[in-house]
């Protein structure tokens, strides 16, 4: 009985505490971005190296005057890679009134998003919110589902199918395509055969796996499975954890096939395939360390050093920096915070990003059009990832232009 | 027949790191009653113990430094923390390694970060063994085979060949009477505690770069070992033995089975087509559902023999 009265009373403290928390909100000088994204449990380390790159960027976008003269401050919040838990958190981000909420990781979380930020919007217009997709990346988060209150800010599985099937070299004629089998990756299986079929007809695909997301243990008996096949190339989407493996079965098999990867350039990727990767490995990411000196810009030079400098490590995410240039405009256009004038003033917006491509927020479905690097790993990269001694080295770059796809989204509006 | 005898290799090697992780889990439970959730954290601290010494002074001290530690570390949370909380039980003991868990997790977070090591395998172990239709079997997976056959033998021998493990299996069954007759059952208890956590530390040596070696890595293990320990019968150290093959092979084998259920009725001539929720069960190949048929076999062997495979008392 004495139990259930202090967890009554802990209850009703922690009530008063969350409904306080807005009026604690200082007339400040700051604008507060909550980022939502694993930071605990097997996929934290993404998470936790994307907060670090959103810190350095802020730095900068600070630094060089932020929206409206004031600053972004960040707010994280641990989702576990559970849409549940990212709707908890997404609670308490409504309650604090934060105008914008990023989230990167994960294409199931980013649906549980969409439809949690919209429907929270209809019933209080008076505290409405962005949901900033920085990697939720399957193709029907801006089709099927496309939403009003959401933006992504960077290139779709789509996008990114058609840049890998695009510069796969002219001798690969079989491909074993595997996937983790979750909204993301069988959006990717699907976005790979429809393009193979469409670019490649003369490729054979010998084999198309989906693997349980996270929790294989050891991936010997899929290399099995694709020596077997015969294949030339393993197309695969899978991340962290499960790429690491993916690429350690594969070395200690020594499966001698190129890997074509959409994500091996994620945090830990580089570090677990290691020297064994040498000219075998490719993926298609949005910018790497070496894409300065490659198209000799020192301003981005400078950018990448100042974060080798600082963190120790490699740079992938140039989009996150052409996020908060776009919105920082759209706030300084609109001249306030408020989501619904953000929101319009981000549709159709143009922003060079920092290599000097255009980049486009298409209005129809909220979808960036930036380009996009094919990059191989290898030794004679100047700067390496994750001193591994090995870095990226780009092979193709592909523009916006070319990555600009139909989309078949119906969005909703809102009266305004 | 090529992935057969490829697959027959793998799920060994698999089962028999589960089995190291299991058998240490397993003794303890049969010894002092307590599930150790922080099992395969300690797991994953062997691999970081190792990987951080063979950085410093080579793979080989490795080998022995790291499940010292964590043995070390193993005696000093029985006596100093699982030794206090007996005494309110076992719920409470279960609490208490619950909490390690998180500890241990935050811990490994802020001492190495999040990010992978690069715990690579030594160079001496790093060649092909031999080439099997052309993939190549690690020497190192052989090592791995060596390494937890030649545990199985000392444990075996620690326990029934010698006069610590009669004072050990007494102290099992009637800690009052051993007690009476003088041995100091705490003591054993320690040891036996602290022996878990050893094979536990050794399992992370040569898992962590088998595996990779991460702060997510515990989180992986640790519900597989559970199902490994409750199959094999909660106590026992042969059915843990055994389970831990079996699991080994069933995740390695579902893997190369494309077939679905529909695929067996379909001769029958039963068609089903994965429109609706019964069809779409029906027909999702084997393959995809590997990681989860060993969690299946231990709701279905709860169901039908609650004491699982060999073990002497119902769960």
């Amino acid at each position: 009985m004495t139990r259930c009265r202090s967890l009554a009373a802990l209850a009703a403290a922690l009530f008063a505490l969350t409904v306080s928390a807005p009026a604690l909100r200082a007339a400040d000088n700051t604008i507060k971005i909550a980022y939502v994204d694993p930071f605990s449990g097997p996929f934290a380390a993404t998470g936790n190296n994307f907060l670090k790159v959103f810190t350095y960027i802020l730095e900068m976008i600070n630094a060089e005057g932020g929206p409206l003269g004031k600053k972004y401050e960040i707010v994280a919040f641990d989702d576990k890679l559970q849409p549940a838990e990212a709707l908890i958190a997404l609670k308490s981000i409504t309650d604090q009134n934060i105008p914008f909420v990023m989230h990167c990781v994960g294409s199931n979380v980013g649906a549980a998003m969409i439809d949690g930020v919209s429907k929270h919007n209809a019933r209080n217009p008076d505290n409405r919110l962005l949901y900033l997709n920085c990697g939720a990346l399957a193709t029907e988060l801006t089709n099927e589902q496309c939403d009003f209150w959401h933006f992504r800010f960077t290139a779709n599985v789509d996008q990114r199918a058609v840049a890998r099937i695009k510069t796969l070299p002219a001798t690969v004629k079989s491909v074993y395509v595997l996937n983790q089998d979750y909204l993301f990756g069988q959006s990717v299986e699907k976005a790979t055969l429809k393009y193979l079929a469409q670019y490649r007809p003369d490729i054979k695909v010998v084999g198309d796996e989906l693997v349980p997301f996270g929790k294989v243990q050891d991936f010997s008996p899929y290399i099995a499975k694709i020596k077997a096949s015969g294949a030339q190339s393993l197309i695969t989407s899978n991340y962290d954890r499960d790429m690491n493996l993916l690429l350690k079965a594969g070395n200690d098999a020594g499966l001698d096939i190129r890997y074509d990867a959409f994500l091996a350039h994620q945090p830990g990727g580089p570090t677990s395939i290691g020297p064994a990767g040498d000219n075998r490995l490719t993926s298609v990411m949005e910018f790497h360390d070496n894409v300065p000196a490659e198209e000799n810009n020192p301003a981005a030079q400078k950018f990448i050093d100042g974060w080798r400098a600082r963190a120790d490590f490699n740079f992938i995410p140039l989009d996150y920096v052409t996020l908060f240039r776009m919105l920082t405009a759209a706030i300084n256009k609109a001249g306030s915070t408020d989501a619904l004038k953000v929101a319009l003033a981000l549709e159709g917006m143009k922003v060079t990003d920092m290599m000097g491509d255009e980049n486009i927020m298409r209005a129809e479905d909220h979808q960036l059009l930036s380009p996009l690097h094919e990059a191989i790993f290898t030794r004679s990269a100047k700067l390496d990832a994750e001193k591994t001694g090995l870095g990226w080295k780009t092979e193709a770059k592909l523009s916006a232009a070319d990555l600009t796809l139909p989309t078949i989204c119906k969005m909703k509006r809102p009266a305004s | 027949m090529q992935v057969v005898v490829g697959s027959l290799l793998n799920g060994l090697v698999y089962g028999m790191l589960l089995f190291m992780l299991a058998s240490g889990l397993t003794l303890i439970f049969s010894m002092m009653g307590v599930l150790n959730f922080a099992h395969a954290s300690i797991y994953m601290l062997g691999a970081y113990f190792a990987f951080e010494t063979s950085r410093w002074i080579g793979f080989w001290p490795a080998l022995v430094v790291a499940p010292a530690l964590c043995g070390l570390l193993g005696a000093a949370i029985e006596v100093w923390g699982l030794r206090r909380v007996h005494q309110n039980g076992h719920i409470a003991e279960l609490l208490f390694t619950f909490g390690l868990v998180f500890i241990i997790g935050r811990s490994v977070q802020m001492a190495w970060g999040m990010l992978p090591e690069p715990y690579r395998v030594p160079a001496l172990l790093d060649f092909p063994l031999f080439t099997l239709y052309g993939l190549q079997f690690p020497a190192y997976r052989a090592f791995m085979l060596l390494i937890s056959a030649g545990m199985l033998g000392a444990i075996w021998l620690l326990l029934k060949r010698t006069r610590i493990g009669l004072v050990i299996q007494a102290a099992l069954t009637h800690p009052g009477m051993a007690a009476a007759l003088g041995h100091n059952v705490p003591l054993v208890f320690t040891i036996v505690f602290s022996g878990g956590c050893l094979l536990a530390g050794l399992a992370g040596v040569i898992g962590g770069n088998y595996q990779s070696t991460e702060p997510g890595m515990a989180d992986s293990m640790g519900p597989i070992v559970f199902v490994v320990v409750v199959f094999g019968g909660l106590g026992s150290l042969a059915g843990c033995f055994v389970a831990s093959l079996i699991m080994g092979m069933v995740s390695t084998f579902a893997v190369v089975i494309d077939t679905s259920i529909a695929d067996l009725l379909r001769p029958l001539g039963v068609a089903l087509h994965g429109d609706d929720l019964l069809g779409e069960i029906l027909t999702v190949p084997v393959a995809r559902i590997g990681p989860l048929l060993p969690l299946l076999m231990m709701v279905l062997i709860l169901l039908f023999r609650p004491r699982g495979l060999m073990g002497t008392r119902d769960t």
